[in-house]
């Protein structure tokens, strides 16, 4: 047992949390989230559709989904450009999906898909004033983390490297630098490509990790899920082991008392 | 000149809606997702209109008229 993640006071009994962004079919995607073990999962907030006669409920059931695996919804802000935006978006997560939690993205452009630090602590402050329980996307800046905690946020989760890039960690040493400095949880998002990246956000002192692609895309996400859910697992326990100090030299593993002294 | 005008409507979730007179938000939600109020309750629905949320509780005492703009949204696969 990986232990619990507590979030604003919400244990948590999985540190992988999980996104459904590119799964290619509902289907699909509840094999993945039941394999990956995760309790709290992303939700988009968009149009309905227009009905069509005769035509299933659609897009509607992503949320009967998470409701019958009993997994939390984790409303984001995903596509949002402005403060306004995002907080409206926010707003009406809270009403459509009955949690305060959102998981806040200001985006600063299409292309980058990077966030877009100073109005992300601005619609943080703004959400946090409103009674939202706000977990921001942000960048791997630490005092960029620094500033969403003094607002209010419930946890920070910065990108390991842009969204569905899955180039992995780029920058170790400001995740780092975030996890030690943080007083709230700290979820690695975005940038994940394969398991060992999350068990290596883990290692570097994170509390969770958020992805989505890695294992929707991957060829088979469901072993991808189960491979993410291990990995989590794993570096957070060798964290509580405490690794061996890294050493300029080789140190040998067997005593050389009372080896053999052959004239050969 | 009736045929020169645009035949009154609102905007919602960005495409024209022809209203004729002003509905209860309850009954433009239930025309637009059938599915979406089970016992007058909605389910996993949200709506604002013109840039403002409009609560649960408000829906039977708000209505849309003509002009409005109104978007309806709910929980889909993402992030």
């Amino acid at each position: 047992m990986s232990g619990v993640l507590t979030i604003a006071g919400v244990e948590l009994g999985s540190r992988l949390v999980m996104g459904t962004g590119g799964a290619p079919s509902l289907l699909a995607l509840e094999d993945a989230l039941v394999a990956s073990g995760t309790e709290l999962t992303t939700v988009a907030m968009r149009r309905v559709a227009r009905p069509t006669p005769g035509a299933a409920a659609g897009d509607t059931s992503m949320w009967g989904l998470l409701d019958r695996l009993g997994i939390r919804a984790l409303p984001n802000t995903a596509g949002c450009f402005s403060v306004r935006e995002a907080v409206l978006t926010a707003q009406l997560a809270r009403e459509a999906c009955g949690t305060d939690w959102v998981k806040l993205e200001v985006i600063a452009d299409d292309v980058t898909l990077l966030p877009e630090p100073l109005g992300l602590v601005e619609a943080a402050e703004e959400l946090v004033r409103d009674g939202f329980t706000v977990l921001p996307y942000c960048g791997d800046d630490p005092i960029v983390a620094r500033r969403l905690e003094d607002v209010g946020c419930a946890a920070v989760m910065p990108l390991g490297a842009p969204i569905g890039s899955g180039l992995g960690i780029l920058n170790p040493r400001n995740i780092e630098a975030i996890a030690a400095a943080a007083s709230v949880p700290v979820i690695l998002d975005a940038g994940i490509g394969t398991a060992s990246d999350a068990a290596l956000a883990m290692e570097l002192g994170c509390d969770g990790v958020l992805l989505a692609t890695a294992v929707t895309r991957a060829v088979d996400p469901v072993q991808m899920a189960r491979a993410m859910r291990l990995a989590v697992e794993a570096g957070h326990l060798a964290v509580g082991a405490g690794r061996i100090p890294r050493r300029e030299r080789a140190l040998a593993s067997s005593s050389p008392e009372g080896r053999l002294d052959l004239a050969l | 000149m009736a045929e020169t005008l645009p035949a009154p409507h609102a905007v919602v979730n960005g495409e024209p809606y022809p209203l004729d007179a002003p509905v209860p938000v309850t009954d433009l939600v239930a025309r637009l997702v059938p599915g979406s109020v089970v016992d007058g309750v909605p389910q996993g629905v949200a709506v604002a209109l013109d840039d403002a949320v409009v609560p649960r509780g408000a829906w039977e005492s708000t209505t849309v008229g003509p002009g409005a703009r109104v978007e309806v949204v709910t929980a889909v696969q993402g992030g």
